[in-house]
């Protein structure tokens, strides 16, 4: 199911997904419960969607296992290494772009620096449709630009999991089914592990191996999704099944 | 590119008539100056004011053109110039630096801003006798007052900048693995300063405002001295070329920090692509 990647990947070990591992994973904001003994295992290379109503805890779940917040209990690991902090390897996107407005399209994309940062940045903004933009400045591009610039940002350095927070919400509806194609293109092309937080069941559906709901901190659907890719997202009655399906559960 | 076009075809077909009109834009705003310089001119000319206490321009411009000659301009502009700017850079690089380490580093902000903000009541001027009896009359009085004026508004505009630098932003930068001192050069300065230049701009008012005036009252070189020599000698021409240097003055640091603006906040939409609002 790789062989489009199988060229890049052997010259690149870096860019296989790493697994990711919930366990009782809790969260409190003072006296509010925000999840409670949460349970996720995704394998390597997976793309998970999750979706569930707002305010149920979906971008703390997201800023837990990034280690932008600290757990108050249950063990969470990355790669089977136990998650402390930031890691390296893990990367986010969010709805806002988040762009340096005074670094160019290029600075911004290459902000963690490393060896040969220009040329890398240069070939990822390439890879994101972006080619020859890296001159100009965040404030001249459009919301869906700037959010391929982002995910420029988040992709260059090759990480093993990414997750993205609701990054299409912003955008119109051409815009998003474009960065569907190239979300779907770029993920399987590098097989990052993916977890895709969202409020639209359709791109859940679209886009991911597996899509979970999550209510009142607890996982309340978790259900595979068995569609061949590429997936043309409006045409299929499986999918508008399974669509029904999640919003049941909801 | 395309804006460079613009200007040499309008430079090669200026005579044309259709291109006249921008012209007369750039030069309207000259208008109103120039009649009321020829207005002076002419009620100097005909006695309808008093010679020596408002001589006319041709007169003011005479004076300066003789003080250029003699070297005494030069000499007193290089002197109040260097005043204002080693006070520029101590009382400015000093508040420039405590903004930055209060902005930056909660414990010095608890322990000094609101030491710093009751202190800044106090209107600098009202410290010139104070300053006189620490000082005497020498350069160092001028140059303090230069330095407290033009401290305050670097050191608010530094500290509100570092702090209100977007926080969304520092905390991406931080999940992209910059260190401290990555995310003081490329985030948070960077950040801050159209804030910083903002405190820059007043400063520079306030900097020659105080030189005027500390100038004015001693001094033994200078322009405040140049003028006020020349109001006991009742030489009104040099007095108001006095006048006119100080404006001159005020508006190339305006100029310059409008430059500086241009240059260094390229990537804020206020200062893109529109062209069109030099003038
Ligand atoms: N930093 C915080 N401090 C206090 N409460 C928070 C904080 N972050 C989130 N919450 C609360 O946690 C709950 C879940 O929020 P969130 O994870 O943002 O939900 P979702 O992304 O699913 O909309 C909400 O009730 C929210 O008010
Ligand atoms: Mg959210």
């Amino acid at each position: 199911m790789a062989q489009v990647a199988l060229s890049s990947l052997a010259a690149d070990p870096a860019s296989a997904g790493l697994s990711l591992s919930l366990a009782g994973v809790k969260k409190s904001f003072g006296a509010v419960p925000v999840l409670q003994g949460f349970h996720l295992e995704v394998p390597a290379s997976q793309f998970v969607a999750v979706v569930g109503r707002s305010g149920g805890g979906k971008s703390t779940l997201m800023r837990l296992i990034a280690g932008l917040e600290q757990p108050s209990g249950g063990r969470l690991t990355i790669g089977g290494q136990p998650v402390n902090g930031l890691h390296p390897d893990l990367r986010l996107l969010f709805q806002e772009a988040r762009l340096v407005p005074w670094q160019t399209v290029l600075d911004n994309v290459g902000i963690a620096r490393g060896p040969d940062w220009r040329a890398r940045a240069e070939a990822t903004l390439a890879d994101v449709g972006l080619a020859g933009r890296g001159q100009e400045w965040p404030s001249v591009l459009s919301g869906g630009q700037k959010q391929r610039v982002a995910l420029a940002r988040a992709l260059v350095g090759r990480p093993g999991v990414l997750l993205l927070d609701e990054p299409f919400g912003a955008l119109d509806a051409l815009t998003r089914l474009e960065m569907h194609r190239l979300l779907e293109g770029l993920w399987r092309e590098r097989r990052f592990t993916t977890i895709l937080i969202t409020h639209d069941v359709a791109e859940a559906v679209a886009l991911a191996d597996r899509v979970i709901v999550l209510k009142n901190g607890e996982t309340a659907l978790d259900i595979t999704i068995d569609i061949e890719r590429p997936r043309r997202e409006l045409a299929d009655p499986r999918a508008v099944d399974l669509q029904r399906q999640i919003l049941e559960a909801v | 590119m395309a804006w460079s076009a613009v200007v040499s075809e309008a430079r090669e077909e200026a005579v044309r008539p259709s291109r006249i009109r921008p012209l007369l834009a750039s030069f309207a705003p000259w208008i109103v100056p120039l009649v009321l310089l020829l207005l002076w001119e002419a009620a100097a000319r005909f006695g309808l004011v008093t010679a020596r206490l408002m001589p006319a321009p041709s007169t003011v411009a005479l004076a300066g053109w003789k003080a250029l000659l003699d070297g005494t301009l030069v000499h007193h502009t290089l002197i109040s110039t260097q005043r204002a700017l080693v006070g520029l850079v101590i009382g400015g690089g000093l508040g420039f630096l405590l903004g930055l380490l209060n902005g930056l580093w909660k414990p010095a902000e608890t322990l000094l801003d609101s030491t710093l903000q009751m202190l800044r009541n106090i209107p600098h001027l009202a410290l010139i006798p104070l300053v006189i009896l620490w000082f005497g009359i020498d350069e160092t009085a001028k140059i303090f007052l230069v330095a407290i004026g033009v401290f305050f508004p670097l050191y608010i505009n530094t500290f509100h900048g570092v702090r209100t630098v977007d926080p969304q932003v520092i905390e991406m930068a931080r999940v992209y693995g910059l260190d401290r001192a990555a995310l003081i050069r490329r985030i948070i300065l960077p950040g801050a300063l159209p804030s910083i230049l903002v405190g820059l701009r007043y400063s520079l008012g306030l900097m020659w405002l105080t030189l005027i005036v500390a100038e004015t009252i001693s001094a033994n070189a200078g322009i405040g001295y140049m003028t006020m020599n020349a109001r006991e000698f009742f030489m009104t021409d040099v007095v108001l070329l006095g006048i006119i240097l100080y404006a001159l003055l005020g508006k190339l640091a305006d100029l310059a920090t409008r430059l500086l603006e241009r240059r260094l906040l390229r990537w804020h939409p206020a200062y893109q692509a529109n062209h069109g609002d030099r003038n």
